[in-house]
């Protein structure tokens, strides 16, 4: 690394607004990249690491914020200078860029070769056969099976991870300089994560690209970077190498962003299980099964069925916390409806003792009463017209209970328990931040004091250190109040740290249960040791050698009407520790 | 840990806009729809009091309101908007006309509005067989040439005002009532819709504490823009003879009344054309105003 830098970024500040409203939203940026390097940019959201990649790629929104000062070099080139008619020659030419929803990113009408095709010929003189040569070459070069046929697919008929390595294969398809990925892999499973960061290493190795990858998952950094920018509302808080960084960070903020990443292989330790005395479960869930119908043809007949779960069993045991993992599609969230009363189902399932079959109007109430949700994005499940003290006093209402001035001091003291101010009760949703709004969504639930609070993905959209309190929270409360919680989560590590039982849902289907220790400690089934390896670990020196290559995609969980799959044997291996044979 | 203090953290930025204050009170500090308000204040106060306002009788025709030739007259002192085709006073003719003219535009436009939201949150909230036998019924209704069925109504039924309002909130509902289908659609699969039902909201609740408020934008820009083609459709049916009935005054059928002499006679449409555009600008200024101040979501905002 003697030679010149491909990319080198010189005090860069972006800022928005004007006068004494001028906000600086980059502040005095300095980085440089060479050639074959992996520069990743981390931080949490609004630390400006993606207003930093589109200033690179000349992609600031308009009018917004502009590049106030500095500079960044692409060799002897200051992009800041060049006019738009020339940054266009080295947009996706010299330097390419790769965006965390593949799905929006590509053109849905148009098929995989031919938006290849075109983004070759937009910067290559190539006759139309040479393009398409290109375009292959780049869909074998990240290892896309059948690419010849996949050429003449569209976007929508490729899996998640399939349509992130079409980006990736579009991208390096003109062999750019630099390569800027933001948040390739946030938006896909684990497994399938693993797979497109080693296809990046390999290509990486392969052609010498510099990349800067921008991501806030530290495992991520720690997997792929040589060197790491820690950023934090615009500023840089500490840059090294990475192993230096991780082993021994210098800065406060560095410190504190480490410790919050949930560790696999910490939880297990962490404290022990309150054994409590194998008491009644809170909720028995058998042969659950929810089929979608996909209806097709003039008649609208049902053409086939979504076995999107198809027949589990398990109980969810008092004051305890049950998570239920599997990447998406594998029917946990499906479950997690099902139990909340969203979606009809096949199968029964009782809570507290209560069957939830054939009630009658105020039973089923009284069975709400009991199960409460909390959703995945606190954006979404807050009606924003209403104030928070309403919504977090609305289940009472909708229950009776207690008089309005009753209600009013009921709602501040779960404000304050959740850590809230209770004059924070006259504001409207959109006023907090996302995890601010998630402890409202918490207070809401806890609100008719139920014995069961479903966590669909609660904590995926937050912060880390958000993410960490958040869950503190939670166990906070379970210990308080006795709650059993149902967590619904993709995410192994902090599985691992909040739960005491687990289940590993795949296609529809459990393939093995048991204590958190059981699971993690000694997974049986190949499925659950896939998903723990393919965690990325947060530290350097524990990095993979080898990425798993697995190139199918997950089998289909759409089948014939009246024709459910298999069910599942499970196997106990001792314990309570039940594996499904294989 | 302090360093995280970051958006997660429980203190409150101080910068918190005012909550609280009233939907009038914040009304009244936007410019525009105070104009509106002053507009429409004014509009109906003529309205109302035309008989004491208005210089001459709308009806009576002037042996001196037309000239020699028996051409209309252009504004002058004695008729400060001019004369019609008949020798009638235009001034007095409009204000007698607001009468008519907001009748049509604000009841027969609110009926629509009321019609058309009820039949689209029933179809698109309950879905199903109701929803179904709804939405057919609208498509039915849309298919149908509207100019034909309110001449139709009119015919069978004896032309008065009420008539009139009557046949065009029949006939203007139908728009109305598929913009709210499509809405409530997509608002009931929304995640805050499901959140509701996991905490037990009846359906009652739910369509009427969550679905209608975020209803009121849609509505009020479907209200605020109907007001004018409502007063117009009441002057295509005056034209056509089966709306207010002559010699009864409207905007509408003063501008067709005088049409085909627009180009001797430009102030016998310019007059009621631009007191028809004053009026919709009003209740647009307003209708707009009125949907930011509702949603709270824009509150502490410009």
């Amino acid at each position: 690394m003697t030679a010149e830098p491909v990319l080198s970024v010189a005090n860069l500040t972006i800022a928005v607004g004007s006068g004494t409203a001028r906000r600086r939203l980059v502040d005095d940026l300095s980085f440089t990249l060479h050639r074959g390097e992996t520069l990743c940019i981390a931080g949490e959201s609004g630390s400006g690491k993606s207003l930093t990649s589109l200033a690179i790629m000349g992609l600031l929104p308009k009018p917004g914020p502009v590049v106030a000062g500095g500079s960044i070099r692409l060799g002897s080139e200051d992009l800041t200078a060049l006019p738009e008619r020339a940054m266009r020659r080295v947009r996706g030419d010299r330097i390419a860029m790769i965006f965390q929803e593949p799905m929006t990113s590509l053109n849905p009408v148009l098929t995989i070769g031919r938006q290849l095709v075109e983004a070759i010929e937009a910067h290559r003189d190539a006759s139309r056969a040479d393009a398409r040569r290109l375009a292959l070459e780049a869909l074998e070069a990240v290892r896309i099976p059948e690419a010849a046929r996949r050429m003449r697919q569209y976007p929508h008929e490729l899996s998640g991870g399939m349509r992130q390595r079409v980006m990736i294969a579009m991208a390096l398809a003109l062999e750019p300089d630099v390569l800027i990925a933001d948040e390739p892999t946030t938006a896909l499973d684990v497994t399938i994560q693993a797979q497109v960061l080693g296809i990046l290493k390999e290509i990486q190795a392969s052609r010498g690209t510099a990349v800067i990858l921008i991501t806030h998952d530290m495992g991520v950094v720690a997997e792929m970077a040589d060197r790491v920018v820690v950023m934090r509302e615009g500023q840089a808080v500490e840059s090294g190498a990475v192993a230096p960084l991780f082993a021994a960070p210098r800065e406060d903020y560095t410190k504190a962003l480490l410790a919050a990443v949930p560790r696999m292989g910490t939880g297990s330790e962490g404290a022990p299980v309150a054994t409590v005395a194998v008491a009644a479960p809170v909720a028995e869930i058998r042969d659950l099964s929810v089929r979608f119908p996909l209806k097709g043809g003039l008649l609208g007949r049902t053409t086939a069925e979504v076995h999107a779960v198809a027949g589990i069993s398990f109980d969810i045991p008092a004051g305890q916390t049950l998570s239920l993992v599997g990447e998406s599609g594998c029917g946990k969230s499906t479950t997690a409806k099902a139990i909340a009363g969203l979606v009809p189902y096949a199968g029964s399932l009782s809570v507290a003792g209560r069957p939830a079959a054939n009630l009658s109007a105020p039973e089923r109430k009284a069975l709400r009463r009991d199960v409460q949700m909390v959703f995945q994005d606190p954006f979404a499940s807050l009606d924003p017209r209403m104030r928070v003290g309403d919504l977090v006093a609305e289940p009472l209402v909708i229950h009776g209970i207690g008089s309005a001035a009753e209600r009013r001091e009921r709602v501040a003291g779960l404000f304050e328990r959740v850590g809230l101010q209770p004059d924070a009760m006259r504001r409207y949703p959109h006023q907090f931040s996302g995890g601010q709004r998630q402890r409202v969504c918490i207070a809401r639930a806890l609100a008719l004091r139920p014995k069961l609070i479903i966590a669909d993905e609660s904590v995926s959209a937050l912060d880390v250190s958000v993410q960490k309190r958040v869950l503190e929270l939670l166990k906070e409360l379970q210990a308080e109040f006795g709650i059993a919680y149902l967590f619904i989560s993709h995410d192994m590590a902090v599985v691992e740290n909040i739960s005491d039982r687990v289940a590993v849902m795949y296609l529809g289907q459990i393939v093995e249960t048991g204590t958190r220790a059981q699971v993690f400690g000694s997974p049986r089934h190949a499925y659950t040791r896939r998903l723990i390896e393919a965690v990325p670990v947060p530290d350097p020196a524990r990095r993979r050698t080898a990425f798993p290559r697995l190139v199918g995609d997950i089998p289909s969980a759409v089948r014939k009407p009246n024709d459910p799959p298999a069910r599942l044997a499970l196997r106990d291996v001792g314990g309570g520790h039940l594996v499904a044979a294989e | 840990m302090s360093v995280l203090v970051g958006p997660d953290a429980p203190v409150l930025p101080p910068s918190a806009p005012v909550t609280g204050e009233g939907v009038v009170s914040r009304l009244l500090r936007r410019k525009l729809a105070v104009l509106g308000l002053l507009v429409i204040a004014a509009v109906v106060l003529s309205a109302a009091f035309a008989p004491w306002i208005a210089p001459y009788d709308p009806n009576e025709q002037f042996f001196d309101g037309l000239s020699l030739e028996g051409a209309p007259l252009g504004p002058s002192a004695q008729f400060w908007l001019g004369t019609d085709l008949l020798g009638r006073d235009l001034l007095s003719r409009l204000l007698y006309g607001a009468r008519n003219s907001l009748i049509i535009g604000v009841v027969a436009n609110g009926a629509a509005l009321i019609i058309g939201t009820l039949v689209g949150v029933v179809a698109g909230y309950f879905r199903g067989i109701v929803g179904t036998v709804l939405m057919r019924f609208t498509d039915l209704m849309m298919a149908f040439p509207a100019l034909l069925l309110a001449i139709c109504l009119a015919a069978v039924l004896r032309p008065s005002l009420w008539i009139v309002a009557l046949v065009i909130a029949l006939v203007n509902w139908v728009q109305v009532a598929r913009v709210v289908y499509s809405e409530t659609r997509s608002l009931s699969e929304r995640e805050f819709i499901q959140a509701e039902v996991t905490l037990g909201a009846s359906r009652a609740r739910i369509l009427f504490a969550h679905v209608l408020p975020h209803l009121t934008s849609t509505v009020i820009v479907y209200g605020t823009l109907g007001i004018s083609t409502t007063v117009l459709l009441e002057a295509t049916l005056s034209f056509l003879g089966v709306g207010v009935q002559p010699p009864d005054a409207s905007w509408g059928n003063i501008i067709f009344e005088n049409q085909t002499y627009f180009q001797a006679a430009p102030w016998l449409v310019f007059f009621p054309g631009a007191a028809i555009l004053l009026l919709a600008l009003a209740f647009n200024l307003v209708g707009d105003a009125l949907r930011d101040v509702l949603d709270p979501t824009e509150e502490g905002r410009g």
